[in-house]
């Protein structure tokens, strides 16, 4: 019989990082399982400026490279697998992955989300040949070259200005005639020249045989459509689109209550609809999809976990 | 896995006879740094079928465009110099990359 182990996070983000830090301070024998990198979306980001503590140029995979070192030093195990199914429906809960199964008191989902596709024409086939959702992955293949920035908020003006450091010149496509971002990062994109904007525009269609080579931007005003062509001697350009987030509950579906969006519901101390089982972080509808909120999540829930072990086992 | 740069590029993997997979990644993509490890995995235990080498796009951006490569990570299959099949971002999982090898090289 396989080891039952007191909990289980599923998700190797800033939420289950903290989650496995606080239950490992706590002595709970706990798990990891992350199915690819861990870290989640925070290691693809190149400043985390706003994260209470993190020290001027903190970047993503620094951050998380330490709280790993944390986790481990507290005595939580991280393994890579890729959790397929679960079964909640004993008090001994059960998560089937990949390579293994394996079975705890408590889990905490802290799955995340990943980045939304845009949804027009042309943009999977061009994925990797001109469209991305990683500018600290593919920035500087667009070194002098221009690039267009799709969506408004935090993550895309901040990319955006990322970018200007490869690009020659970068374009802030949006959907509204302002932007939702920060005041305080608006007011640096609006000083950088390098910086241009496309209001109330959305990208209709993209196109090009094997590379990016055109965009068809929508004026949703006027309805209007333009053509952006790839300059001649480039041949390409680059599109990156930061527009929200689909939660990565598909795993889940059937086992614990989640909204029209596919986020799993809680209450405030990070309880599901099924005893014992918790969510934190990116996974869960919120306001605020920051590391800061993560880790606090995380941070409650182990809490929870433990306590509510103690009554019931 | 051999490390190609632009000058053996051509040598190693265009003018190359057989099959041969080809790893794009840069300094700064960590999604390439965690596929890594299961990439040396997969060519270790694959050797005798293709030859497996990485290329830093970082360093030869106008060669990783000419084969059509602008998004990182980036697996691509050659037979004798031409690409027969490729995977990219997302789908550039250890699983798909076994995949690719079994359906294409038999």
């Amino acid at each position: 019989m396989s080891k039952i182990y007191d909990l289980i996070v599923v998700g190797a983000g800033p939420a289950g990082l903290s989650a496995a830090l606080y239950a490992g301070r706590s002595k709970l024998s706990t798990l990891v399982l992350e199915k690819s990198k861990t870290g989640g979306q925070i290691v693809i980001t190149h400043e985390v400026a706003n994260y209470p503590g993190s020290v001027r140029e903190a970047t993503g995979p620094s951050l998380i490279a330490r709280m790993v070192e944390q986790v481990t030093e507290f005595g939580a195990e991280i393994k890579a697998d890729d959790v397929i199914d679960v079964d909640f429906s004993g008090d001994i809960k059960i998560v089937k992955g990949e390579k293994e199964e394996y079975k705890a008191k408590s889990v905490i989902i802290a799955t995340g989300a990943t980045p939304r596709k845009m949804g027009c024409p042309g943009e999977a086939e061009l994925t990797g040949k001109g469209v991305s959702y990683c500018a600290t992955c593919d920035a500087d293949f667009f070194e002098d070259f221009e690039v267009f920035v799709i969506g408004g908020g935090d993550t895309a003006v901040e990319e955006a200005m990322y970018l200007t450091k490869f690009a020659r010149k970068v374009t802030i496509v949006h959907r509204r005639d302002e932007l939702r971002a920060a005041k305080s990062i608006q007011e640096k994109a609006f000083k950088n020249e390098k910086l241009a904007f496309m209001w109330d525009s959305t990208v209709e269609e993209l196109k090009g045989d094997g590379i990016l080579e055109t965009a068809v931007f929508r004026n949703l005003k006027t309805g209007e459509l333009t053509e952006h062509h790839a300059d001649e001697e480039d041949g390409t350009f680059g599109l990156f689109a930061f527009v929200g987030y689909i939660p990565h509950s598909d795993t889940f579906k059937g086992h614990v209550e989640m909204d029209d969006w596919g986020y799993i519901k809680t209450d405030d101390e990070m309880r599901t609809n099924i005893e014992g089982v918790f969510a934190a972080g990116d996974i869960r509808p919120k306001a605020l999809r920051q590391v800061v909120t993560a880790t606090a999540d995380g941070a409650i829930a182990a809490t929870l976990a433990e306590k509510y072990m103690e009554e019931k086992f | 896995m051999l490390i190609v740069d632009k000058g053996t590029f051509e040598e190693e993997v265009l003018n190359a006879e057989g099959y041969v997979l080809v790893d794009y990644y840069s300094d700064g993509c960590v999604p390439c740094q965690a596929l890594l490890p299961e990439l040396e995995v997969i060519a270790e235990k694959n050797a005798d079928k293709a030859k497996f080498v990485k290329l830093n796009t970082s360093k030869a951006r106008r060669m990783a465009i000419k084969q059509k490569v602008l998004g990182l990570p980036t697996i691509t299959l050659y037979k004798n110099g031409a690409k027969v099949a490729e995977l990219t971002k997302d789908d550039a999982t250890a699983k798909n990359i076994e995949t690719m090898l079994a359906e294409n090289i038999k």
